[in-house]
This record gives C-alpha cells, sequence and structure tokens, in this order.
C-alpha cells in the first residue's frame, strides 16, 4: 500500500477531540469535580524559582544587587539630573545628568534627515497617512481586497505626491534628499511589497517539478544568500547603472529597493520553503484529486497552511528587513540612524550622543516590539477554533 | 427494486472506466502488472487484497495521483495522458476518498465542501453552500458546517471528506481504504453513508478490508496481489466459491476474525 497515516495533523487531533460538545458538557455536569485551584503564594513562588538552591539563591543576592544599582543609576542619570529642555547646550554641559533636551533641539534633522526643512510639515502628513494605511491593514475586518487594493493604492499615491512633490505647488525634493524616518518606512515598505511576493515565488520555484525553475530559484537564492546585503546594494547603485545603454537610468531609490527586496525574499524564500515541506502530501492530493489547478491549489490550500507554520520565522526576517534599512548609508542615503549620526557632528551637541542615540533606539524597538506583538495576535487569531 | 435492477442491467453495457494492460514501476519495483479493468456506469466495484497488493496505487491511476507507465486508461471517455486539461477535466468528474482524510484543516467544514464547487465550477457562493448543507444532511453532520476538522472525530471527518467528494456532482467515486484510519466504532457510520452511496446508483470502486460491506454493496469483486488481478468476480461467487488458491488463502485470513 503507497498511503500513509499523516501522524499529527489529521488523526492525532481526532482522537484527542472525538467527544462532542455536548458529551463533553454531560461528563462535566455528571461526573467530574471541578479542578483544584492552584493558588501558588508569592513567598512559594519565590522559594521554587530563585532560592532553590544555594547557588541560584547567591545568585538571586547578586543580580538584585546589580539591578538596584544600575536601576539607581540609570534613575538620577536619566531623570533626577536630566535636563529635559533648554536651547543652550551649556546648561546641558553642566548638568550630571542627561541632557534629553538634544532631542528637542535636533529631533527634526534625526526624524527627516536633508528634507528641505520648510518641508518637513508635508513628511509629518505622509508618516501619519502612511501609518494609518498600515494600522487599518493589520485589522482583520478590513482584510478585504476591495478595502486594501483602492485603499493601498490612494495612500502609495499620497505620500508619493508629498514626498516628491512638484505638483499641486508642492516643491520637487529629489529622492536622494529624502531621509530619516520616512526614507526608513519607503525602504521598508518597499522591500516588503516587492519582496513578499518574489520570496514566494522563489520558494514555489525551488520545490517546482519544472527543471528550468527550479535551477533558476535555487541559483538566485543561493548566491544572494552568499553576499553581503552592503555588497548587493553597491552593485544596485553603482555598478548597475554602467551596464544600462546611455541615457537610460532608472531611479536610484528603486534600486536601492528592489536590491533590498531581492535579498530579503531570499532569506525569506527559505523560510517559507519550509513552511511549505511541512504541509502534508495528502493536502496536495486531496486538492489535486477535487481538479484544482496548481495555482489555485497553492493559494487556496497550501500557503494558507503553510505561512501559519512558519509565521515566527516570517516575522523574523521582516524585523531584520526593518533593521537593515540603515545598511543605505554607505550609498550615501540618511536613514534615521545615519540622520542622527550626522546631526551629531555638530560641536555644540555632539558629546550628547548617547541620548540621540538611545531616542533612535526607542523608535527601532517601538516598531520592532509592535511588530513582534501584532505577531503573536496573529497566531492567537490563527489558532481559535483550529486544532490541527 | 427489481426495475432499479433492469435499468442498472441497460446501463451495464457503458463503461466508464477502462484499463488496459496497465504497468507501472517505483524505480524497479513493478506496482502494477498488466492490469485489465472495465468498470460499468452504475457498477459497485470492491478492491481488495493484501497490504502492498497495489490496490492503492490502481485506483490513485484511476485520477492521474499516480501515473502509469504502460498501458491506457480511459474515463469517461477520456484517455488519461500528460495533457493537463484532460487531467483536471477528469478529476473534477471522479471524486476521492482517502484513508486519511485530507481535510482542508485551515476551512471550516462548509469552506471544505465549497472551495472546489465555487473555484473548479465556477459557481455561485450561494449555490455552492446550499449543495454543500444538502450533502452534509445527506452524511447527517449538518450541524458541524461551521466547525473545523480539527474539532470532529474521525468517523465526522471521513463523513465530510465524502460530502465534499459528492459536492463537485462526480459521476465515479473512488474510496481508497475509507474506514482504515477510524476507531472500531465510527467505521459503521462511515459504512451506512457508503451503502447510501451506493443505492443511489453511483459508480463506485472501493478499495477496503470490510467484507461485510462488500458482501452488502458490491457487483463485482476484485482480488489483487502483487501488483496483479488475480481475481474478478460477482460476490456470491467471490466468497463462496473463489478459483484462485491465493484468494482462498486471503479470504481464509480475513474472514477467521
Amino acid at each position: 500500500m503507497t498511503e500513509t497515516t499523516i501522524p499529527t495533523s489529521a488523526t492525532a487531533p481526532a482522537g484527542q477531540t472525538g467527544v462532542s460538545g455536548m458529551a463533553l458538557e454531560r461528563i462535566r455536569e455528571n461526573v467530574s469535580e471541578p479542578p483544584p485551584t492552584e493558588k501558588i503564594g508569592a513567598l512559594r513562588w519565590l522559594r521554587r524559582n530563585l532560592f532553590n538552591s544555594p547557588i541560584n539563591s547567591a545568585l538571586t543576592v547578586i543580580f538584585l544587587a546589580l539591578l538596584a544599582y544600575w536601576g539607581v543609576a540609570f534613575f538620577e542619570w536619566g531623570i533626577l539630573n536630566a535636563v529635559w529642555y533648554t536651547k543652550d547646550s551649556n546648561v546641558c554641559r553642566e548638568a550630571t545628568g542627561a541632557c534629553w533636551a538634544v532631542i528637542a533641539e535636533k529631533h527634526r534633522p534625526m526624524l527627516f534627515g536633508l528634507y528641505p526643512y520648510d518641508e518637513h510639515w508635508r513628511l509629518v502628513i505622509a508618516l501619519v497617512v502612511y501609518l494609518g494605511t498600515v494600522c487599518v491593514t493589520l485589522a482583520p475586518p478590513f482584510w478585504k481586497k476591495y478595502i486594501l487594493v483602492p485603499m493601498w493604492i490612494v495612500s502609495l499615491a499620497v505620500v508619493g505626491t508629498l514626498l516628491w512633490g512638484g505638483v499641486f505647488g508642492l516643491k520637487y525634493v529629489d529622492a536622494t534628499d529624502w531621509g530619516g524616518l520616512p526614507l526608513t518606512m519607503v525602504l521598508f515598505t518597499g522591500t516588503l511589497l516587492f519582496g513578499f511576493p518574489i520570496a514566494i515565488l522563489l520558494a514555489l520555484g525551488r520545490r517546482s517539478r519544472l527543471p528550468a525553475v527550479k535551477a533558476i530559484s535555487v541559483t538566485l537564492i543561493e548566491s544572494m544568500r552568499g553576499v553581503p546585503l552592503i555588497t548587493i546594494l553597491f552593485v544596485a547603485v553603482n555598478v548597475f547603472p554602467l551596464f544600462l545603454p546611455e541615457g537610460m537610468d532608472i531611479n536610484k531609490m528603486l534600486r536601492v529597493v528592489i536590491g533590498m527586496a531581492i535579498f530579503f525574499a531570499c532569506y525569506q524564500a527559505e523560510v517559507i520553503r519550509g513552511g511549505l515541506q511541512a504541509i502534508p502530501r495528502g493536502q496536495y492530493e486531496a486538492a489535486e484529486a477535487l481538479g484544482l489547478g496548481y495555482w489555485r491549489m497553492t493559494y487556496k490550500i497550501i500557503l494558507p497552511q503553510a505561512l501559519r507554520i512558519c509565521l515566527p520565522g516570517i516575522v523574523n526576517h521582516i524585523i531584520a528587513a526593518f533593521k537593515n534599512t540603515s545598511f543605505v548609508l554607505i550609498i550615501g542615503l540618511f536613514d534615521i540612524l545615519t540622520a542622527t549620526t550626522s546631526v551629531m557632528q555638530d560641536p555644540l551637541w555632539r558629546r550628547f550622543f548617547v541620548e540621540a542615540y538611545l531616542f533612535v533606539a526607542l523608535v527601532y524597538f517601538v516598531f520592532c516590539f509592535a511588530l513582534s506583538k501584532y505577531s503573536h495576535q496573529v497566531e492567537r487569531w490563527l489558532n481559535e477554533g483550529r486544532r490541527f | 427494486m427489481s426495475s432499479q435492477v433492469a435499468a442498472r442491467k441497460a446501463e451495464r453495457d457503458e463503461p466508464v472506466i477502462r484499463l488496459v494492460d496497465v504497468n507501472k514501476w517505483y524505480g524497479e519495483f513493478q506496482a502494477l502488472k498488466n492490469i485489465n479493468l472495465t468498470v460499468n456506469r452504475g457498477e459497485r466495484v470492491v478492491v481488495c487484497g493484501p497490504s502492498g497488493s497495489g490496490k492503492s496505487t490502481m485506483i490513485r491511476c484511476i485520477n492521474r495521483l499516480e501515473e502509469h507507465q504502460r498501458g491506457s486508461i480511459v474515463v469517461d471517455g477520456i484517455e488519461l495522458t500528460d495533457n493537463l486539461k484532460n487531467i483536471e477535466a477528469i478529476r473534477s468528474e471522479v471524486g476521492m476518498v482517502f484513508q486519511s482524510f485530507n481535510l482542508f484543516p485551515h476551512l471550516s467544514v462548509v469552506d471544505n465542501l465549497t472551495l472546489a464547487p465555487m473555484w473548479v465550477r465556477k459557481m455561485p457562493k450561494k449555490d455552492a453552500e446550499e449543495i454543500a448543507m444538502e450533502y452534509l444532511k445527506r452524511v447527517k453532520i449538518p450541524e458541524q458546517a461551521f466547525k473545523y476538522p480539527g474539532q470532529l472525530s474521525g468517523g465526522q471527518q471521513q463523513r465530510v471528506a465524502i460530502a465534499r467528494a459528492l459536492c463537485m456532482q462526480p459521476k465515479i467515486m473512488l474510496f481508497d481504504e475509507p474506514t482504515s484510519a477510524l476507531d472500531p466504532e465510527m467505521i459503521k457510520e462511515v459504512l451506512d453513508v457508503m451503502v447510501e452511496l451506493a443505492e443511489s446508483g453511483m459508480t463506485m470502486i472501493v478499495v477496503t478490508h470490510e467484507m461485510g460491506f462488500a458482501k452488502t454493496v458490491a457487483d463485482t469483486m476484485v482480488f489483487m496481489d502483487e501488483g496483479e488481478i488475480v481475481e474478478i468476480a460477482p460476490p456470491s461467487v467471490f466468497f463462496e466459491n473463489p478459483s484462485s488458491d491465493r484468494t482462498k488463502l486471503f479470504l481464509s485470513q480475513i474472514l477467521t476474525h
């Protein structure tokens, strides 16, 4: 016989959940007692987890002491003795604590880079529109093609118009002058929008039965994974134009985004391939037996399950892609990190770079943490009512 | 009853599946050897035989889940070749039920049932759902329509799988050991559904070890061993007076307990 029982997905849960809801109710009513309520007192918890052996007790004491020492030190530096607002850098120099005033003073070039100072309001609107679109996209009630597709088209058009300008009386700003957080967002969004579909195609291609498709996918994935991102960006910006016919130029920003997208896609493809491999053969066979063609089967049956399985890995690479946007410094673009570095060259304020970088770290953290929290929520949604 | 039999006899002359000298190899191993089998419209064929005898391979060749390397298979007038259009056309006319159910775990029961009618038959969602509910009633679990497969028992899952295949309104149903993965108390509920289906006149090929079921519904018994069809006979002859020693041995082994 050629058939095999699928060990986990189909048979096991069937056994566990074999009792129907009603039967379960009845069993609860008639036979079962409520489970014992387990209350672990705080003291018992401490004894069990922190002081269960001499070594553990010693480590607990030492780390608590260190934590207290650092906590107090940071509190004194960051809050008690900190300068919150001043226009005069000398006030900061005399203070013993942190100089958070540097952020108030320099936040605009940090957040917006080289973008013309008087046009910063455009970036603020663009960011609000963009983040609003993202928030709407992440909420399940809006997961409908007729909402998401037009919304993204409009939103990208608005953001693009605001960033470039040149119409409606807006001053034209070249893409090379974009900077700071909006640049980070543009690079990140572009990387995902181009990269994710490519990743899926590469993952499918690598498992394809067509030799040519498979060869192309394997070659692309293996060669791109073997090269540092910096090299890819350098090639995209400096080497690639040499191969274009004279007079032809592809926008630098686009070249950068595509370079990053392909790099992202090659890693993501392998993650997705892992998910594809976890799908039991029976799923393909059932879909084929119903007469679904390859693309419909992939889109309706295989991918939804595969992406769910590898969601943690996918989010991992999305977060990495967000932080990789800072690599554009080597090709002369000023994302939020590079913009901060260059702002901190100001001799009056340069000694307060720690505070500035802490602020940038906080910005990165907020975005990455939100992504991570959101992915947990997605996993919870996907698990609802489904045990398999 | 007699008119039904007569009507079925009349349809007998119309073969819907014809396998001629079908051979298949897995590497060096020959899984099917010169298989010749004709199934007429409305005929119920039960295939039995020891493990590894090629039963599953044979019925999986009929909807091209496996590829045969020599011989010809004609289903509903279409010959199975590499032509993808033909394969998809045949698959939408041939329903299949698997040993391990193979429901789509990420879709609710009703979505499992409507998927193929909507995407292969291009049926409007509302019509597809109506048909789905109708078949769920026929397999006696309409109340489970909005649950997910993982929340159902094995027997319920297999009945959903049967309903899913029926929603495509196929001309032929293939069953590949449909009760082998089930707990004993669930086998009956699945077999009951299959008996009802057989009574409705569906053309069926069933690979199974359930000899009671075979005696009840089969028009034709097929016994396979080592990739060959050893014996084809009506159940009365097959169980009472088999001609081959291998069949006798097999029957004595499975009927003693």
